[in-house]
């Protein structure tokens, strides 16, 4: 009885918080995850390529996020301040699948006019996982 | 404290609270989808700065918003519009859309913004009208009033 009554504020506080706890993957798992899509480990040269060059449009990923995008990066058309992209610099980069995969969805889009294959993805990550303080 | 005294201070009071909330443009409490997803390019804009018909088309092209691919999945996409349907803009001055859905194409933007000068808009912290906190500091809170106009110095 008295046990429950200890549960109950514990279990509402988690309720409370587990919006906030949104991370249900690491940016290893995500890398693996592109890199066995893709049937090649992701190769960290290809990916600074990728990332700081143009692809026939108006922006690089670098636009936005920065070269290196170990600070915050700035959105290249609103200004608005975005946190780092590199995981060593911002622990919630690349926690969160569902918002992996919205943002290359949508940001290959502007940057290179289609969705991004899985290797250039494993690329990408394997290239910012690289960065380190 | 006379009663004449507490007529004064309250009346004081009431319309200091009247002033200070006249600014106050953002509901109470923000859709938490809105402020993730919309917020994370841009200033998590007052829904009352737009008309509901504005709205409505911005919501229905996410694809080509602005320039940027700003799809979103269609359970998001509803719960969003439908909030920004009933906290849209529907006092006197924002009751007509403006043109291109732009906020900083609204008449009454074009007008509260005419003595900024251009290179104002250039600066490296501003780059863009959509950029609002850049000098209303408290923008993302709703608030634009002339005490929390910080303006970016010197002009670069």
């Amino acid at each position: 009885m008295h046990a429950h009554k200890r549960l109950a504020p514990m279990l509402l506080v988690l309720l409370i918080a587990s919006p906030c706890l949104a991370a249900d993957t690491q940016p290893a798992a995500q890398l693996e995850r592109f890199a066995v899509q893709a049937g090649r480990s992701g190769n960290a040269e290809l990916g600074r390529q990728f990332f700081i060059n143009k692809h026939g449009g108006e922006w690089a990923c670098a636009s936005c996020h920065g070269e290196p995008p170990t600070q915050a990066g700035r959105h290249a058309r609103t200004g608005k301040s975005l946190l780092p992209l590199a995981p060593a610099f911002n622990p919630k980069s690349f926690t969160d699948q569902a918002r992996v995969d919205k943002w290359f969805r949508r940001n290959c889009q502007d940057v290179v006019g289609r969705e991004c294959q899985a290797a250039e993805k494993a690329d990408v990550l394997a290239w910012l996982i690289s960065l380190k303080s | 404290m006379t009663f004449r005294t507490t007529v004064i201070l309250g009346l004081c009071l009431g319309t200091a609270l009247a002033c200070a909330g006249s600014h106050d443009l953002s509901p109470q409490r923000a859709l938490p989808a809105y402020t993730q997803e919309c917020a994370a390019c841009h200033t998590a804009y007052p829904p009352a700065l737009l008309p509901a018909e504005s709205w409505q088309r911005v919501m229905t092209h996410l694809g080509t918003h602005y320039g940027s691919d700003a799809s979103l999945d269609a359970t998001q996409v509803q719960a969003i519009t439908q909030w920004l349907q009933s906290q849209a803009g529907t006092y006197k001055k924002v009751r007509n859309a403006p043109p291109q859905d732009r906020i900083t194409l609204s008449d009454w933007f074009v007008r509260e913004h005419r003595e900024v000068r251009p290179e104002l808009w250039r600066h490296s912290s501003v780059r863009s009208p959509a950029q609002c906190s850049a000098c209303h500091t408290q923008a993302e809170n709703g608030r634009f009033g002339e005490r929390e106009l910080r303006l970016p110095t010197p002009a670069r």
